[in-house]
């Protein structure tokens, strides 16, 4: 299915979960936050979290900055 | 007696703020920020690319600093709301440096948005360190809106410009009761001495820093400006004068009376 990750369309695999995108991403969970339609998704919430076609996700992380 | 920095309801006792941007190597940072003895250092928000490997920065930032998150890319106050409320998500707590800025030539910041920015986030319970262009009116209302300071820009970000907004920053410092820090813009330890002479509260800095030939060196060199220009304000600026004072007694020696 078809999902907007950080603003552009990719095909991630049919019901994944939030926590799933993270570690199939490579990415440091510690590391990220994870929005879903405009909605912050607590960290203790991405096992339960299943993605649908078209949600619109960004994933965000510190950077150095002034 | 000890001076005490009072802001966002921690006491500090470095009037000293770092920014962590645009170091050569990450693994700089850390020394950076033990060299400055800064308490308080920025860090900003960014989409992570797919790909990108890239470290996280907090894992060079010693635990007992306070993060203090950016809004940087925000173009609108709902943006900076929305930035803000992630950093919180991810961790960084409640200290937020609201940047709103619609122009990417000189970076100057819309003071509207940041009072409105300023508005929700304090009632959301956030400590708000609002970015602004200095304007006397604009940090009343931040101060009424909740702020915990204001942070009036010296000149434009990453300029090294130096202090150029003095003579209104000055009037700021006079009229308002919460902290002012001045930020952007600072490019010399003199230049922070001076905001620091003048009475601000504490000083932001990154760009002057990060881009030196040895920013271990630049840090502890505007750290100890930080403090002397504290100090000289605590100590009570001496009065200015259009003629010269004598600081040496002035009565005739070696020279015979009656004669010029």
């Amino acid at each position: 299915m078809i999902v907007r990750i950080n603003g552009s369309p990719e095909e991630v695999r049919d019901r994944i979960t939030a926590a799933e995108l993270v570690t199939e991403r490579g990415l440091n969970p510690e590391a990220v936050v994870i929005e879903v339609n405009r909605r912050i998704i607590e960290r203790e919430n991405w096992d339960e979290t299943v993605l649908s076609v078209g949600d619109s996700v960004e994933l965000v992380s510190f950077v150095g900055g002034g | 007696m000890k001076d005490i920095f009072n802001a966002g309801g921690k006491e500090l006792t470095s009037r000293f703020f770092l920014g962590t941007g645009k170091f050569s190597e990450k693994s700089l940072v850390g020394d950076v920020i033990r060299a400055s003895g800064a308490e308080v250092v920025t860090v900003a928000l960014r989409r992570i690319d797919s790909g990108s490997k890239e470290e996280n920065i907090l894992n060079y930032i010693p635990e007992e600093c306070t993060l203090m998150a950016n809004t940087s890319g925000a173009r609108n106050a709902e943006e900076a709301v929305r930035i803000a409320r992630l950093a919180r998500a991810a961790g960084c707590g409640d200290w937020i440096k609201i940047e709103v800025i619609p122009d990417n030539k000189y970076l100057l910041p819309d003071n509207a948005e940041t009072l409105k920015a300023t508005e929700i986030l304090s009632a959301e319970g956030f400590k708000v360190f609002p970015y602004m262009n200095p304007d006397l009116v604009a940090a009343r209302k931040l101060e009424d809106a909740g702020a915990a300071a204001v942070m009036p820009l010296g000149a434009p970000i990453g300029s090294n410009r130096g202090f150029r907004t003095k003579e209104i920053v000055r009037i700021i410092v006079q009229e308002i009761k919460i902290p002012v820090i001045v930020d952007a813009g600072i490019g010399r330890p003199s230049e922070a001495a001076e905001c620091m002479e003048m009475g601000c509260s504490a000083v932001l800095a990154n760009t002057a820093i990060s881009t030196a030939g040895d920013p271990v060196g630049m840090a502890r060199a505007f750290a100890q400006a930080i403090e002397a220009g504290r100090l000289a304000y605590l100590s009570g600026k001496p009065a200015r004068e259009f003629t010269a004072r004598a600081s040496s007694p002035l009565t005739g020696f070696l020279r015979n009376s009656g004669r010029d």
